[in-house]
């Protein structure tokens, strides 16, 4: 596990033994009283997308940091790709690839000027650097852009700039912190296909989101709710164990079933789509029984304010994994925190 | 320390500054404007103080003895009056600074030996007073009867003659401008590394420099490397304006010149960066400038004599940078000196740097906490 860190500048390994890219266990970070990060277990496994999902202040971004040394944590223990950190961060920072939250790139700079600072400052090597610069100019779709001020880029240029930036020495490990929240669905769903291109040749990518869209199109999945992971698993997983628990109820006034609904003991959550509501039973112990005995209460209660509805089972989705994730520790009161859906 | 990642610093600075014309224009706008303004506006040798006078003898001897008094230039009359009287009411409101008075009797005190002319002065400017002395002394230096204004306490110096060594015309310019230069250096040096940092943080650029292998030293380094070039260029303005406008001698070498204003850029940009580190915002970054830039114009010796000072006063004024810049500047250009002969204050400007560098350098953490 302790394997010494290649010496070399750029692309030599420094070592993702056995598979596994991060390791983290126990990690903490507090400010002050508030903990932003809670005794975080984490195992990223390499080559893939791994996907952080978590409403704003959730403490993604915060964990992130640590994991690419920017951060001490408070508490726990961080391994990513054979290198103990904080401790080896330096080391680290010569094979990761690190894209903000916010633009961080120069935006009084060129596409092009900002290319080559971080290509020198990222030390690729002098005789590759043209052709390296050319290559990503040409992927990212760039050609007629390299003299624009990044500044005056849209936010999905920027962002396709910043991916260019962060993959110029070809990292092994990339960050990626809420990369596509302020970008249109189309210029997304591009991005995205650049981090399945990344992945192919073996980088492994941690990307942070609060999309919902986003995050199903990761390999695996970790929801993270105030500071803790409250879930994890391939998203296939995480909505394969919610089976059976989630409702699909059409009715002519959905707005008023929805607030008898909401009254329902077991009921995690009431959500419009359209003119239906999606409803979210609670099944704490994956038991058939419970679910059954929810949804006979909602029958009831309907029946009983005399409202007319169509029940049926519907196969979960992620939010509804999300939601079953966040709620059942929490009190309904304060369980307002809305998660955005994407388009 | 990698020389690519340097360079790669110092070009990126030198392109952002050449898209921020404002700031571009201003590397060489405030040492033009500032050397032109200062340069014929500070003007220690008062000149043209608006005077009222009231000749109430009015005889041959009083006469001559006006004309005397306005021939040095230090007084312009722009009124005459009856009274001592109405020249007390002008000064109040602020018509006029000096009164000159003769009384009737003035033929009789003069032959007397008693004083024969008062001459009224508007003691709220210190200058001013300083410059009226000197007016009331004019007359008995050239050799007329006993004649002082009683308003001062200060007695007749008639047979002290102040022979000027190094500025025997005492004009101010030559005074004044080696100092611009390093008033000039102090302001823009600090001001622009104070800001250098702090900006990249608020602009978040700084969170992706520090998740790159980038060093302290090489950030720090290569962002103070553009600023000394740019220091050089303002002192070679300053020196040329001085020279070709104000007729500044340069009496010892151009080269130690050139070295002493080296070693105040390094000095001041040294303290910039350790702002930089101290700084949340570059609003911070401006006023910590200022708590320095202030008394840097104030106690180093630039606008008052660094010798009238209170002790402690010069205590702290042999901290600033300014202070030891305007030794050797002076030491330079007017007295001819070489750098060799003002050691301590050499030795000064370079500790100075070496400690703000250092604890800049060990105060940047590559973390974000």
């Amino acid at each position: 596990m302790n394997a010494p860190a290649a010496g070399g500048e750029g692309h030599g390994r420094a070592g993702a033994t056995d598979g596994v890219a991060i390791r983290a266990h126990g990690l903490t970070k507090k400010f002050g009283d508030l903990v932003a990060v809670d005794h975080v277990d984490l195992e990223v496994p390499s080559k893939r997308v791994y996907g952080f999902l978590g409403p704003n202040g959730s403490g993604k971004s915060t964990t992130i940091r640590m994991l690419c040394g920017l951060l001490t944590p408070s508490e726990g223990e961080i391994e990513v790709l054979g290198l103990r950190i904080p401790e080896q961060a330096e080391e680290l920072r010569r094979h990761i690839g690190y894209m903000t939250q916010k633009f961080s790139l120069f935006e009084d700079l060129t596409v092009r000027e900002n290319l080559e600072f971080l290509a020198a400052i990222q030390g690729v090597e002098k005789s590759r650097t043209k052709g390296r610069i050319d290559e990503l100019v040409d992927q990212f779709h760039f050609k007629d852009r390299q003299k624009q001020l990044a500044g005056t880029l849209s936010g999905g240029q920027k962002q396709r700039l910043a991916l260019a930036c962060a993959v110029i020495h070809e990292p092994e490990l990339l960050f990626l912190d809420e990369p596509t929240s302020a970008v249109d669905p189309e210029s997304r769903r591009d991005f995205w296909e650049k981090l399945f291109d990344l992945a192919d040749i073996g980088t492994t990518l941690l990307v942070s989101t609060h999309l919902m869209d986003e995050a199903e199109r990761c390999h695996n999945l970790a929801i993270l709710d105030f500071g803790k992971i409250v879930a994890n698993g391939t998203p296939d997983e995480l909505t394969g164990k919610l089976e059976g628990c989630t409702l699909l109820v059409e009715a002519p006034d959905p707005r008023r079933v929805q607030r008898t609904l909401v009254a329902v003991p077991g009921v995690l959550g009431v959500a419009q789509v359209g003119t239906a509501l999606r409803v979210l039973i609670a099944a704490t112990d994956a038991s058939a029984d419970h679910a059954a005995a929810t949804r006979q209460r909602i029958d009831d209660a309907l029946a009983k304010a005399g409202q007319k509805a169509e029940v049926a089972l519907t196969p979960p989705n992620l939010e509804d994994v999300f939601v079953a994730a966040t709620r059942s520790d929490r009190t309904r009161g304060d369980g307002d925190k809305s998660v955005e859906r994407a388009a | 320390m990698k020389f690519r990642r340097l360079w790669a610093i110092v070009v990126k600075e030198l392109r952002q500054l050449r898209r921020d014309r404002i700031s571009a224009a201003m590397i060489i706008g405030i040492p033009v404007i500032q050397l032109t303004l200062f340069g014929y506006a500070i003007n220690t040798n008062v000149r043209g103080l608006h005077a009222g006078i009231a000749d109430q003898a009015n005889t041959a001897g009083s006469r001559a003895l006006i004309m005397d008094m306005l021939a040095t230039d230090v007084v312009e009359p722009v009124a005459k009056v009856e009274t001592p009287q109405q020249l007390m009411d002008m000064i109040r409101r602020g018509k006029i600074s000096v009164g000159i008075a003769i009384p009737p009797d003035f033929e009789r005190r003069r032959f007397e030996g008693r004083e024969a002319v008062q001459v009224l002065v508007d003691g709220s400017d210190t200058a001013v007073q300083n410059a009226v002395i000197q007016l009331a002394q004019a007359p008995v230096n050239s050799g007329a009867p006993d004649l002082r204004a009683p308003a001062t306490s200060t007695p007749p110096t008639g047979q002290v003659s102040v022979v000027s060594f190094y500025n025997p015309e005492r004009r101010s310019a030559v005074n004044i401008v080696p100092g611009l230069i390093g008033v000039i250096l102090t302001m823009t040096m600090v001001l622009f590394t104070g800001i250098a940092i702090v900006r990249e943080r608020e602009r978040g650029n700084m969170e992706l420099l520090i998740a790159t292998p980038l060093t302290s030293a090489e950030l720090m380094i290569g962002k103070v490397l553009p600023y000394i070039a740019i220091g050089f260029i303002q002192t070679s303005v300053v020196l040329a304006l001085g020279i070709f406008l104000f007729k500044v001698p340069i009496l010892g070498s151009l080269f130690d010149v050139y070295l002493a204003a080296g070693m105040l850029i390094l000095a001041n940009l040294s303290l910039g960066l350790l702002i930089s580190t101290r700084a949340q915002s570059q609003f911070q970054a401006m006023q910590m400038s200022f708590f320095v830039f202030l008394p840097s114009i104030l106690l180093s010796g630039f606008m008052f004599p660094f010798a009238g000072m209170p002790k402690v006063v010069q205590y702290i004024a042999e901290v600033l940078p300014l202070t030891h810049f305007l030794r050797l500047i002076r030491g330079v250009m007017l007295r001819g000196g070489s750098l060799w002969e003002l050691g301590p204050d050499v030795a000064a400007l370079l500790a100075f740097t070496f400690v703000m560098m250092t604890l800049a350098i060990l105060r940047f953490r590559k973390r974000l906490d």
